[in-house]
């Protein structure tokens, strides 16, 4: 049966602007305005702004919503206080990761969590699950719009003051009320704005107004590529976990938390399999679910718009994990020649 | 730069959305203005070898944007007389000028009456209109 797809309080601008919407997670998105590499450029050299509107935001408040959260998400919160942010996965019994995900402290008792779209609902009725007394947990993703404004000249045409990353505080863009966090996906400096949503098409126009180009999910995915940020869904799932994922380090396995037992197994034991990106040698794209020779798989690929070659994300055996090995990957019944890199595949050098 | 929506009435059209430039016994072929903006930006072209038999309405290559990867149909039947170097070099080169510099490959016709099969500009048209 068809299913209605849900639309973003901007939905009107993106078709003004002419962007192709394209279903995503349930909603209707735009992919792409003018195209995927003008954008992904404009991000990399000054500024763009994306709708993630899709997201999801619960808030959890109450004097038990430290001990909640503490139980049930893999960083510890204790090392953040109020007004810092923090990436965090939530985790199933066997360490499976369910989302990832930035927990937002916003005082001693009360949090805002920034979810992925498609698993809103599953992560709300796993929290719901296990709310204690004092603890509440409400999903508020309807009341807020989300605008991601990245780039090494986002936080300068927002007219910002200096913060640091992974920090948030209450602010305004030109008269309009919004939370602007220090967070992003794309590898660049930037800036995160959630706005009610009856406000978001005046911020949207007044940060378009700053100069900051309207960029698309396509830019999204090869920024947050090239970056080596994980996206949950393919290269990270209820079916892996944050140490062969590499994401060990948002996991405090000194802590009791849903899940910690077996990620400490593993730890203790290496896992058999990496999460590696890696660069193309030969001209090819690698894609999701192309197999890695040797064992393993593509679980994110694309074009790099700034290296001008095939990059992406895969398991491959432990054993052959190092940077600087070469990998093969079948794409479509041809080999093609890969290394393993470092993380990320690009960073942008400060002149 | 991409090209603005063009379908040149010289030219004749298959309904995969590919076209080919008939001269006597040989034709160039390549995508439509239609293809490449579905595609988006190309990145890759995956071509065939020179001498490589192409056969009407089978792939003969890839053409690859950001986003997805798509067969290439061959509109006509032959043998690969020349790829073009330009595109695997430069695929943005298709985006830019499609029915021209952005050609795919040359062929040498192995059965001339098939160019009957293809289709007009009124009648690829048509095909885009249904899309």
């Amino acid at each position: 049966m068809a299913r209605t797809l849900q639309r973003t309080p901007l939905h009107d601008a993106h078709v003004d602007l002419g962007a192709r919407m394209v279903p995503f997670a349930g909603w209707e998105m735009p992919v792409q305005y003018q195209g995927v590499i003008p954008e992904h450029k404009a991000v990399r050299g000054d500024c763009g702004v994306f709708d993630v509107s899709h997201m999801g935001e619960f808030e959890v408040e109450g004097p038990r919503a430290t001990e909640l959260l503490q139980a049930t998400l893999s960083n510890d919160l204790e090392r953040i206080g109020a007004g810092q942010a923090q990436y965090t996965l939530l985790t199933n019994e066997r360490g499976g990761i369910l989302d990832d995900l930035i927990a937002y402290r916003l005082d001693e008792f009360r949090y805002l969590l920034i979810v992925n779209a498609a698993n809103r609902e599953s992560d709300f009725r796993w929290l719901k699950e296990r709310e204690l007394p004092g603890s509440d947990v409400r999903d508020v993703s309807e009341e807020y719009a989300l605008l991601a404004v990245q780039g090494p000249r986002a936080i300068e045409r927002l007219s910002l003051p200096e913060a640091r990353q992974f920090t948030f505080a209450e602010g305004e863009i030109d008269g309009i009320a919004c939370m602007v966090n220090r967070t992003g996906y794309t590898g660049e400096d930037g800036c995160e704005l959630l706005v009610m949503a009856d406000d978001a098409v005046a911020l949207w126009e007044r940060v378009l107004a700053r100069g900051a180009v309207p960029c698309g999910l396509g830019a999204r995915d090869t920024l947050r590529l090239e970056a080596c940020f994980p996206l949950h869904g393919q290269d990270i799932t209820p079916a892996t976990d944050a140490i062969s994922a590499g994401l060990g380090w948002c996991c405090n396995l000194d802590k009791e938390f849903t899940g910690a037992q077996p990620l400490r197994e593993l730890k203790a034991h290496g896992p058999e399999r990496k999460l590696v990106p890696f660069v193309m040698e030969e001209k090819a794209v690698p894609r999701s679910g192309m197999p890695v020779g040797g064992g393993g798989e593509v679980t994110s690929g694309t074009h790099s718009p700034m290296l001008d070659r095939g990059i992406g994300l895969g398991y491959v055996a432990a054993a052959s994990a190092q940077v600087g090995n070469e990998i093969t990957i079948d794409v479509r019944g041809r080999d093609r020649r890969a290394r393993i890199v470092k993380r990320p595949i690009y960073e942008r050098k400060d002149d | 730069m991409s090209a603005t929506e063009s379908y040149p009435g010289e030219l004749k059209y298959h309904r995969e959305h590919d076209w080919a430039r008939i001269d006597g016994e040989e034709a160039v072929l390549g995508i439509t203005w239609f293809a490449q903006d579905a595609l988006g930006e190309l990145v890759h072209y995956e071509a065939p070898e020179g001498g490589a038999a192409v056969t009407k309405d089978q792939p003969y290559g890839e053409v690859e944007s950001v986003k997805a990867v798509s067969d290439v149909i061959a509109p006509l039947s032959g043998e690969v007389l020349e790829v073009n170097g330009k595109v695997v070099d430069a695929p943005e080169t298709v985006n830019e000028d499609p029915y021209g510099e952005g050609w795919l490959v040359r062929i040498r016709l192995s059965d001339p009456s098939e160019v009957q099969s293809l289709l007009d500009v009124e009648a690829y048209r048509q095909v885009v209109a249904e899309q």
